[in-house]
């Protein structure tokens, strides 16, 4: 019996636990979004806080786009996202396939390429990154946000273990059959790799949609400006506007969360992939 | 675990499989007769290693060479420069920012780190029991890491602004209320309690899959000898994830000391009062970008943030190493 008791308050204090965390994690967002829908008349610094609006009104929402053209920036996001995710999709999968499965003389140097490359971080390379933009005439552009993350090595070492995995077998009942290394690239190879790619895909539009400093520093003209940079825009000059900054903030957080509750075990499943690798 | 995978990638592949049909076929023709017995061209390795080998040589290493080149010159943003041999790393020794930006980027690891290690621990064995529900609350936890440092920074502004939720919480406990957004050393403590906030979840996933590792026998036995659960955790868990820690703490130290948002959206891109919260990668940005850019400088204090982080990855192997010992 008393054991039994115990069991129940080991988890009641467990439930308690999970709950106060979630309230840390999760109540900050809230938070936010019960902000961005209090109208202009309600006062957001009210003392004790509302925690939810009186009159929730989409009103930040509406002006918050005639301050700053968030719908363009957004847009600008979306392309820069797509862009990235399209380019590490094709980019690493072929590369990461001509690693794991073609033997060739000098495989050892392209290998050793990308592991350079993922040992140099981005913010101590930047500098030059933006001169050579500058070079190629690119500064400033979306282009110049994607060129330097398009096939990131992670991804070509990510693409490269999971063809690994598949049996030698299959390939060569292929080779026999007359296939092409293109042919098996397509047919045998991208098929038996479909998760890793929905994780590389993943992770590339989250980190393309959530990047800041680059954006930040190669893009120099508002009309290219990507939400993130728009939002620090945002932020630095209406700063006492809390309502208009929390309306921002949602527009720009709610497209990851949907995808996050879409897709969730490919997110959990990319952190251990990418962890053990990188 | 892959034939799991359902509708998203399918869509993927298939709208893959059109696309880039025409370069299979130009491939086609350029393979004379006869080369059926070999399992590919020797030319198509490098065909498929183009556009990644491209990318990282033009984007990433040849940056990182110029990077080196150039923190030997004095080149600006509109003019190449001179050779000025060791000067830009001579002006460094009496550059205050340069102290400043790696007094607080190291005091960043130094916080940041311990907490990365435990923190996410400690939430990974409470979601590692399946109970009801604890699919949601894991997912919960996560929603930090998927939104934006932006977003993430945003948020924690407001929360801790001066009339903010945080105070007001403080406030009904007889606290404050605490300038988190004015003071030097609160605005650099602010940053990084962001900063873990944001980290918790993603640590978390890693470390419950290094939970699943540790043999269930362990704990029993640790039980049977009438162990407590502090006993338990330092003397069970601890070791069983030990290698995961170390794992954690390299990934997370390099991270720590090339912080630049969560700082530059709660010090402003000044670095707080006096320039006192300037970090080593904000240094880099403010000296390097811009019109007047001075690119040379620039690259010399960007040499010395990768040198420093590949000291911090070495650093942290080789304790593990002694430990081991």
């Amino acid at each position: 019996m008393s054991t039994k008791r115990r069991k129940h308050l080991g988890l009641a204090v467990r439930y308690l636990l999970l709950i106060l965390v979630f309230l840390i994690c999760v109540g900050p967002f809230l938070w936010q979004l019960s902000t961005s829908l209090k109208g202009a008349t309600e006062n957001v610094y009210s003392d004790p806080p509302k925690l939810l609006p009186e009159h929730p009104t989409f009103e930040n929402y509406k002006k918050v786009g005639e301050i700053i053209p968030v719908w363009d920036y957004a847009l600008n996001s979306l392309k820069v996202a797509v862009a990235n995710v399209l380019a590490n999709v094709v980019g690493a999968s072929m590369a990461g396939y001509a690693l794991a499965r073609l033997k060739f003389r000098g495989r050892k140097y392209a290998a050793l390429v990308f592991l350079m490359a993922m040992l140099v971080p981005g913010e101590s390379i930047m500098i030059a990154q933006l001169t050579t933009m500058r070079a190629l005439d690119l500064q400033n552009t979306l282009t110049a946000v994607v060129l330097p993350g398009c096939v990131a090595a992670l991804n070509v070492l990510l693409m490269r273990n999971a063809f690994r995995n598949i049996p030698e077998e299959i390939e060569e009942a292929a080779v026999v059959d007359g296939a092409n290394v293109w042919q098996r690239y397509f047919r045998i190879g991208l098929p038996a790799v479909k998760g890793t790619l929905a994780v590389v895909a993943i992770f590339a539009f989250m980190g393309a949609w959530d990047d800041f400093l680059w954006p930040l520093i190669v893009l120099t003209d508002d009309a290219n400006y990507t939400l993130t940079i728009g939002l620090n825009f945002l932020h630095g000059t209406f700063a006492n506007n809390q309502r208009l900054v929390a309306a921002g903030t949602i527009i720009a957080v709610v497209p990851l969360i949907v995808m996050f509750a879409c897709l969730q075990r490919y997110f959990f499943r990319g952190v251990g992939e990418g962890a053990v690798k990188g | 675990m892959k034939t799991a995978v359902t509708t998203p990638s399918d869509g993927g592949a298939a709208e893959r499989a059109d696309r880039p049909g025409p370069a299979s076929g130009a491939g086609a023709p350029r393979r004379p007769g006869g080369s059926r017995v070999r399992t590919h061209m020797a030319h198509s390795p490098w065909a498929f290693l183009l556009p990644g080998i491209a990318v990282t040589l033009v984007f990433n290493l040849y940056p990182f060479f110029a990077t080196i080149w150039k923190s030997f010159t004095d080149a600006r943003t509109l003019a190449p420069g001179t050779f000025v041999g060791l000067d830009n790393f001579q002006e460094m020794l009496n550059d205050e920012q340069f102290w400043i930006g790696l007094r607080n980027s190291s005091l960043y690891v130094v916080v940041v780190v311990p907490c990365m290690v435990l923190l996410p621990l400690l939430l990974a064995m409470l979601v590692h029991k399946q109970i009801p529900g604890i699919a949601f609350f894991r997912s919960a936890f996560y929603t930090p890491v998927v939104a934006s440092v932006v977003v993430v920074g945003l948020i924690w502004v407001w929360m801790l602004d001066e009339r903010g939720l945080v105070n007001a919480v403080f406030k009904t406990i007889g606290i404050g209320p605490v300038k988190f957004l004015s003071d030097q050393w609160l605005i650099l403590l602010s940053a990084m309690i962001v900063t873990v906030w944001k980290g918790l979840g993603y640590y978390m996933i890693i470390f419950m899959a290094a939970l699943g590792n540790v043999p269930r026998e362990l704990y029993e036995a640790a039980n049977v000898d009438g162990a407590g659960p502090v006993r338990r955790f330092w003397s069970v868990t601890v070791p069983g994830v030990r290698n995961t820690m170390v794992l954690v703490a390299a990934l997370s130290s390099v991270a720590a000391f090339r912080v630049f948002s969560e700082v530059y959206l709660m010090a402003g891109q000044d670095g707080g009062p006096a320039g006192e919260d300037t970090t080593l990668v904000m240094l880099v940005q403010r000296v390097g970008t811009g019109l007047s850019g001075r690119v040379g400088y620039a690259s010399a204090i960007s040499l010395v943030l990768f040198v420093i982080t590949l000291v911090l990855l070495l650093a942290v192997f080789a304790a593990e190493r002694r430990d081991k010992k």
